[in-house]
C-alpha cells in the first residue's frame, strides 16, 4: 500500500505537472529550434510572440464568453485559440516583410537578425502591454478537474490523492497532436521537405527551384503558430502574465539547445528533459520518503533547491550537456 | 559582403548559442528573371558566347570567353589555377553578372534568366561544394531535385538508381552519411531528376581517389552516350580530355585552345603547359 | 550602401554636435516648464546621474561587443552582483549575525567551492571511472554543503528578522565597494565564461541569459545575503544629506545667494557631488579603455575580431582573449551596478528587470555605435533620457493623437496603456538605427 501511495504521490506532484510543463516548454523550443534552423538566429521575441499570441487569444475568450459561447467543460479558449493563431501569424509575417527580409535578401551576418530581433521584442512587448496590461489574468473556464483529489481517494482507497486538471491533459493530448502533425509535415509532405532542404543548404534549395520566401513564410506561420498554442496552454495551466512569458524564453532556449539546435526531434527531448529536473529538482521529496521508508525522519523537507531557483536548473543541465555533447543530445545545426 | 556584415564585422557569429552559420546561402534568390529571347540560326545546343564579367562590382575575370556543347557530346573546360574555369561555368548558369556576351539554349536566348529559372530551362547544375541536403535521405535528395517537377517522378528516381547502383541501396540513408565519391553521386543524380536538357558538373571529381573518379567517369560518360550533353569543369586535364568530344583550355579567362580532346593531347603546346609533358 | 552614405557624412563634428545637442535637451529639462520638460534641475539631474550609470554599464557591453564581438545578455545579472557590494561592504555589520552563523556560512561557502574544483579536478585526472568519481564528489560535496549551510542561514535569518535577518556588512567606506562590485561581477563572468567560451563554439549568450537570471533570482531569495525582496535601504552615501545641508545655515545663505529655495539647492548639490563622482570614473574608464585600445594589446584584441581564423592560425589564443576581455568589461558592469545603489541607497532585487537592464543597455550601445566608447556614452545618456521622457511624452502624443476620438472606453484604454508607449518607442529607434545607421550614432573609426 505504501509503495502505491508513494506512485501516487510522485505521479500528483511530479510527473503529472511535469509532463504538462514539459509539453509546453517542447511546442516552445520547437518554433525556437525551427527559427534557428531555417532562419538561422535564436529568436528573443519568441517569449513576446507567445506572450502577444496568449493575450489575443484571451480577448478573443472574453468576447465570446460575453456572447455565450461555451465548450461545456473544456477552456472556451481552444475557440478561441485560432484567432490568437491567425492575429499571431500576420503580426510575425508583417515583422519579417518590415524588419527581417531585408537584412535576409542583404545576405546580412545573422547576428543582425538576432539584434533586430532584439527590437521586436521590445515592439511585441509593448503591444502585448497596450492590449491586455501587465496584470495576472485567468481565463480558463470549463471543468477544473478530469479527477480531483477526493474521488481519486475514494475510488481507490488510498490515503494520497491525485488530481489531474483539466488543463493539464489538454496540453498534453493537443501537444502530441501538434507535434505529430508537424513531423507529419516535416517529413512527408513536399513542402515540409523544402523547409528542410532550405535548412540544410539554402543556395542548393534555391537552384532546386524550391522558393525561399515561400520557405520562410511557412517557417513564421508554423512558429507563430506553435508560440501562440504553447502560450495558451501554460497560460490555462498556470496563469497570465505578460513578464512571465518573457522568462520562460531561457528554459525554452535551454530546451532547444539541449536537444540540439535546428533539431526538431531533439526540441521535443530538450523541453521534457528541463521540465523533468526543474520540478525533480525543486520538489520536496519528504512526503515520498516518508512512504518509501516509514522509518525515516529526516529533518529536512528533501527539497534539493528551492522552486525559486528553477531556472538555474534549467541552466545546470545546459552547461552539463553542452560540456559532454557539444551539438545536444540530437545533433543539432549548431557547430 | 554586405552593408551590415562591415559593420559588425565578425562579432558575435562564433555564437552557436544565437546564430546558425550552417547551410547559410549566398546566391541572390531575389534576383528577377528578364525576357528570354531568340536564339541564332545554327547555334550549338548550349553555347556561352563572347562572356565577359565578373562577380558583383568586381574585377572582369571572364574576357570574351565562349563555351558551346553540341547534344550528345561531353565538353570540358581546363585550365590551371584561376583561369576561371568555374567562373565560366557560373556565368553559363547566371551566377555571374555578364557584361557583354550571351548564353543560348536549345534556340533560346536565356541571358537574362536567373539561375533558379535556367533550371526550370532545362540547365542541371551540380556545384562543387555544398551539393546535396546532407540531414536529408538520399532519396529526399533527389526528390528535393525534382521539386520543380509535377508529375510521376518514380521512374526518373529508378533510372537515377539504375546508374548509381551504390547510393541505391543507400536511399533511406542520410546523404551526409555516405562517403564522399557516394556524395558526389547523390549531387549529380539530384540534379538529373529533372530530367534536364543539359548537365553542368564543377569538378565533379574534386577531392575524390583516383578509382573513385574512374567509376565517376564512366557514369558521366554513360550519361553522354544516353544522349544529354554534358558540361564540365575539370582538373585533371588528363583524364578529362581523355572523354571529352570536346575541350576548352582557358588562360587568364579567355580562350586559349579549342578542340577535340584528341586534338588538344596532340597539341605540343597544350601538353607543355597543361599536361606536364 | 548606406554604410558608403553614413561613412561619408562623418566629420569629425558629428560627435561634438550630438554632445551639445544632448546637453541641450539637460538644459531644457532643467529650465523650461512646459508640457514636454519638467523645468526642474532636481529633474534633469537625476535623469543624467541614471543616464551616466546606464553609460558605464554600456562602456562594459561595448568593451565585450565592440572589442571582442561577444554577445552578454546577461547584463542584469552582473548589474545585480555589482550592487550586492555596497550593502556587504559599506553597511554597518548586524548585531550578533556575524556570531549566528558567519563562520559556519563561510566553510558552507568554502566546501560548496571546494566540491566543484575537486570535480573538476577529477574529472581531468583520472581516467577510468570518472564519471562515478565526478558523480561521488558533487553528491558528497552537495550533502556536505547544504548540511552546513541551512542551519547557518537559518540562525542569520532568525537574528532580529524584523529589522535585519541578514548577515550585515563590514562598515567600510562605500566607495570601496565600487572596485569590490567590480571584483563581485569580474568573479561570476570568469566562471560563466571559462565554460562557455571554453566550447568548440562558444554558447556564451544562452551562458550569460542563465546566469544573469539565476543571479537576480539568488539576490531575491537569499535574505541572509541582504534581506532579499524585503529590500536593504539607508546604505551609506558617498555625499552629504540633503536634511543637514538645509539645517547647515551657511549652506541656505549659499543657495539663496544664487536664488534657490533651501530644500530644491540641497537636492540638488547632493546630485552634482553624485554627478562629479560618476563622471571622474566615466572619464578614467574612457581614458584606459582607449589607451588599452591603442595599446599591442588593444590591437590584437581588434585583429581577433575582425577576423577569429586568421588570428587563431598565427597563433593567438582567441578564447583566452575573448575570457580577458568578457571579464573586464564585466567587472565595468559590476562596478555600474555598486554606483547605482549607492545613489539610491536602496537594494531592491525586484527592480531587475532584463528588459530594463540587459536589452535597454544593448539599444544604448547599438544606437551609439557599436565599438565606439564616446558612442556608447552619448547612447546611453540619450537613450535613457528618451526612456524616461517617453512615460511624459507618450501620453501627450496620445493625447494628441485622440483628441479628434469621441471619449469612450477605446480613447480611455489608449490613454491608459501610452506608458506602455516606451516599451514600442525603444523597439523602434532599434530597428530604425540598426537599418539606416547600423554603425550607429558616432561610429567606430
Amino acid at each position: 500500500m505504501d509503495i502505491l501511495n508513494a506512485i501516487v504521490a510522485l505521479l500528483n506532484f511530479v510527473i503529472i505537472p511535469a509532463t504538462a510543463y514539459g509539453a509546453q516548454l517542447a511546442l516552445g523550443a520547437l518554433g525556437v529550434t525551427l527559427i534557428y534552423g531555417i532562419l538561422r538566429f535564436s529568436n528573443f521575441a519568441h517569449g513576446d510572440t507567445m506572450a502577444f499570441g496568449t493575450a489575443i487569444t484571451i480577448l478573443a475568450t472574453w468576447g465570446l464568453q460575453a456572447a455565450g459561447v461555451s465548450l461545456g467543460p473544456l477552456p472556451t479558449a481552444l475557440l478561441a485559440l485560432p484567432v490568437g493563431m491567425a492575429a499571431t501569424a500576420l503580426l510575425v509575417l508583417a515583422t519579417d516583410r518590415a524588419v527581417y527580409r531585408f537584412y535576409r535578401v542583404k545576405k546580412a551576418a545573422p547576428i543582425i537578425l538576432v539584434m533586430a530581433s532584439v527590437g521586436v521584442m521590445f515592439v511585441m512587448n509593448g503591444l502585448t502591454r497596450l492590449l491586455i496590461g501587465v496584470d495576472e489574468e485567468r481565463f480558463a473556464d470549463g471543468a477544473r478537474f478530469v479527477i480531483d483529489v477526493r474521488s481519486f481517494r475514494e475510488m481507490t482507497g488510498l490515503q494520497e490523492g491525485l488530481a489531474l486538471r483539466t488543463t493539464q491533459l489538454l496540453t498534453v493530448v493537443i501537444a502530441f497532436v501538434v507535434v505529430w502533425a508537424l513531423f507529419w509535415f516535416l517529413n512527408r509532405t513536399k513542402s515540409g521537405k523544402a523547409m528542410r532542404a532550405y535548412s540544410d543548404n539554402e543556395d542548393l534549395a534555391l537552384l532546386s527551384g524550391i522558393d525561399p520566401e515561400r520557405v520562410v513564410r511557412m517557417t513564421w506561420i508554423i512558429a507563430a503558430s506553435l508560440a501562440t498554442i504553447a502560450g495558451v496552454l501554460y497560460g490555462l495551466d498556470k496563469s497570465f502574465k505578460a513578464f512571465n512569458y518573457f522568462q520562460i524564453l531561457l528554459p525554452i532556449f535551454a530546451a532547444a539547445i539541449v536537444g540540439g539546435l535546428g533539431s526538431p526531434l531533439g526540441a521535443i527531448a530538450g523541453g521534457f528533459v528541463v521540465a523533468y529536473s526543474e520540478v525533480a529538482i525543486t520538489y520536496p521529496w519528504l512526503k515520498i520518503a516518508g512512504y518509501l521508508f516509514p522509518g525515516w525522519q529526516p529533518d529536512g523537507l528533501l527539497q534539493l533547491l528551492g522552486t525559486e531557483y528553477k531556472f538555474a536548473v534549467s541552466f545546470v543541465i545546459l552547461i552539463v550537456v553542452l560540456l559532454f555533447k557539444p551539438t545536444g543530445l540530437f545533433r543539432g545545426k549548431s557547430v | 559582403m554586405s552593408d551590415a556584415d562591415s559593420t559588425f564585422g565578425n562579432r558575435g557569429n562564433r555564437d552557436a548559442s544565437v546564430v546558425n552559420p550552417h547551410g547559410r546561402g549566398t546566391i541572390d534568390g531575389s534576383r528577377k528573371s528578364g525576357p528570354t529571347g531568340p536564339g541564332k540560326a545554327g547555334d550549338p545546343f548550349l553555347i556561352g558566347e563572347n562572356m565577359s564579367g565578373g562577380y558583383g562590382r568586381g574585377p572582369d575575370i571572364l574576357h570574351d570567353c565562349t563555351i558551346a556543347v553540341e547534344k550528345g557530346e561531353i565538353a570540358v573546360i581546363v585550365g590551371p589555377n584561376g583561369a576561371g574555369k568555374s567562373t565560366a561555368m557560373k556565368a553559363i548558369f547566371g551566377m555571374l553578372d555578364l557584361r557583354k556576351g550571351s548564353v543560348r539554349l536549345d534556340g533560346r536566348d536565356i541571358t537574362a534568366l536567373n539561375p533558379q529559372d535556367r533550371v526550370k530551362a532545362g540547365m542541371g547544375f551540380v556545384p562543387q561544394v555544398n551539393n546535396i541536403f546532407p540531414s536529408m535521405t538520399v532519396e529526399e535528395n533527389l526528390e528535393m531535385g525534382a521539386f520543380i517537377r509535377s508529375d510521376d517522378i518514380r521512374e526518373t528516381m529508378e533510372q537515377v538508381f539504375e546508374l548509381f547502383p551504390a547510393v541505391a541501396e543507400k536511399r533511406r540513408q542520410a546523404a551526409g552519411e555516405l562517403s564522399g565519391g557516394q556524395r558526389q553521386q547523390v549531387a549529380v543524380g539530384r540534379a538529373l531528376m529533372t530530367r534536364p536538357d543539359v548537365l553542368m558538373l564543377d569538378e565533379p571529381t574534386a577531392g575524390v581517389s583516383p578509382i573513385v573518379m574512374d567509376e565517376l567517369f564512366d557514369r558521366i560518360i554513360a550519361i553522354a552516350r544516353g544522349g544529354m550533353p554534358v558540361l564540365m569543369v575539370e582538373q585533371n586535364a588528363q583524364q578529362a580530355m581523355n572523354i571529352a568530344d570536346k575541350a576548352y583550355v582557358l588562360v587568364q579567362g579567355a580562350n586559349a585552345h579549342t578542340g577535340t580532346g584528341q586534338e588538344l593531347m596532340a597539341n605540343d603546346e597544350v601538353r607543355r603547359t597543361f599536361l606536364g609533358g | 550602401m548606406s554604410t558608403n552614405r553614413q561613412a561619408a557624412a562623418t566629420s569629425p563634428w558629428r560627435a561634438p554636435i550630438l554632445f551639445a545637442v544632448l546637453a541641450l535637451l539637460f538644459i531644457l529639462e532643467g529650465t523650461v516648464r512646459n508640457s514636454m520638460f519638467s523645468g526642474s534641475w532636481n529633474t534633469s539631474l537625476a535623469i543624467l546621474n541614471m543616464g551616466l550609470i546606464s553609460a558605464i554599464t554600456a562602456l562594459g557591453v561595448n568593451m565585450q561587443w565592440g572589442y571582442a564581438g561577444l554577445f552578454n545578455v546577461g547584463v542584469v545579472g552582473f548589474l545585480a552582483l555589482g550592487g550586492l557590494a555596497p550593502v556587504l561592504v559599506a553597511l554597518p555589520p548586524v548585531e550578533g549575525a556575524w556570531a549566528a552563523g558567519g563562520p559556519r556560512l563561510l566553510i558552507a561557502l568554502a566546501v560548496g567551492l571546494g566540491t566543484l574544483a575537486l570535480a573538476v579536478q577529477a574529472w581531468k585526472r583520472l581516467s577510468g571511472g570518472r564519471g562515478l568519481a565526478v558523480m561521488v564528489i558533487v553528491i558528497a560535496g552537495f550533502v556536505l554543503y547544504r548540511w552546513l549551510f541551512d542551519p547557518a542561514v537559518d540562525a542569520i535569518e532568525a537574528n532580529n528578522s524584523a529589522r535585519y535577518g541578514n548577515i550585515g556588512g563590514l562598515g567600510l567606506p562605500v566607495l570601496l565597494s565600487w572596485a569590490v562590485g567590480g571584483v563581485f561581477a569580474a568573479a561570476a563572468a570568469w566562471a560563466v565564461g571559462k565554460v562557455a567560451l571554453g566550447l568548440r563554439s562558444d554558447y556564451l549568450a544562452i551562458a550569460t541569459l542563465g546566469i544573469g537570471e539565476i543571479i537576480v533570482a539568488v539576490m531575491k531569495n537569499e535574505d541572509w545575503l541582504a534581506r532579499g525582496v524585503k529590500n536593504v535601504s539607508s546604505i551609506p552615501r558617498p555625499t552629504p544629506y540633503e536634511i543637514d545641508l538645509q539645517q547647515n545655515p551657511e549652506f541656505v545663505e549659499f543657495a539663496a545667494s544664487w536664488g534657490f529655495g533651501a530644500a530644491e539647492a540641497s537636492g540638488i548639490w547632493v546630485k552634482i557631488g553624485y554627478m562629479s563622482l560618476f563622471l571622474v570614473v566615466l572619464l578614467s574608464i574612457i581614458l584606459l579603455a582607449e589607451l588599452a585600445l591603442k595599446s599591442p594589446w588593444g590591437r590584437m584584441m581588434r585583429a581577433i575580431r575582425d577576423n577569429e581564423v586568421a588570428a587563431e592560425a598565427m597563433g593567438k589564443d582567441v578564447t583566452a582573449r575573448h575570457l580577458q576581455i568578457f571579464v573586464l568589461g564585466s567587472a565595468v558592469i559590476g562596478m555600474a551596478g555598486a554606483m547605482m545603489i549607492t545613489q539610491d541607497g536602496l537594494m531592491a532585487p525586484t527592480g531587475y528587470n532584463p528588459l530594463r537592464y540587459t536589452f535597454l543597455i544593448w539599444v544604448m550601445v547599438i544606437v551609439g555605435g557599436s565599438g565606439n566608447n564616446w558612442g556608447a556614452v552619448l547612447g546611453a545618456v540619450l537613450i535613457w533620457f528618451l526612456w524616461i521622457k517617453a512615460e511624459v511624452w507618450g501620453p501627450a502624443l496620445i493625447g494628441l493623437l485622440t483628441s479628434p476620438l469621441p471619449d469612450g472606453g477605446l480613447k480611455e484604454h489608449l490613454l491608459d496603456s501610452s506608458a506602455h508607449m516606451r516599451f514600442i518607442a525603444m523597439g523602434l529607434v532599434l530597428l530604425l538605427v540598426l537599418r539606416f545607421a547600423p554603425r550607429g550614432l558616432v561610429p567606430e573609426n
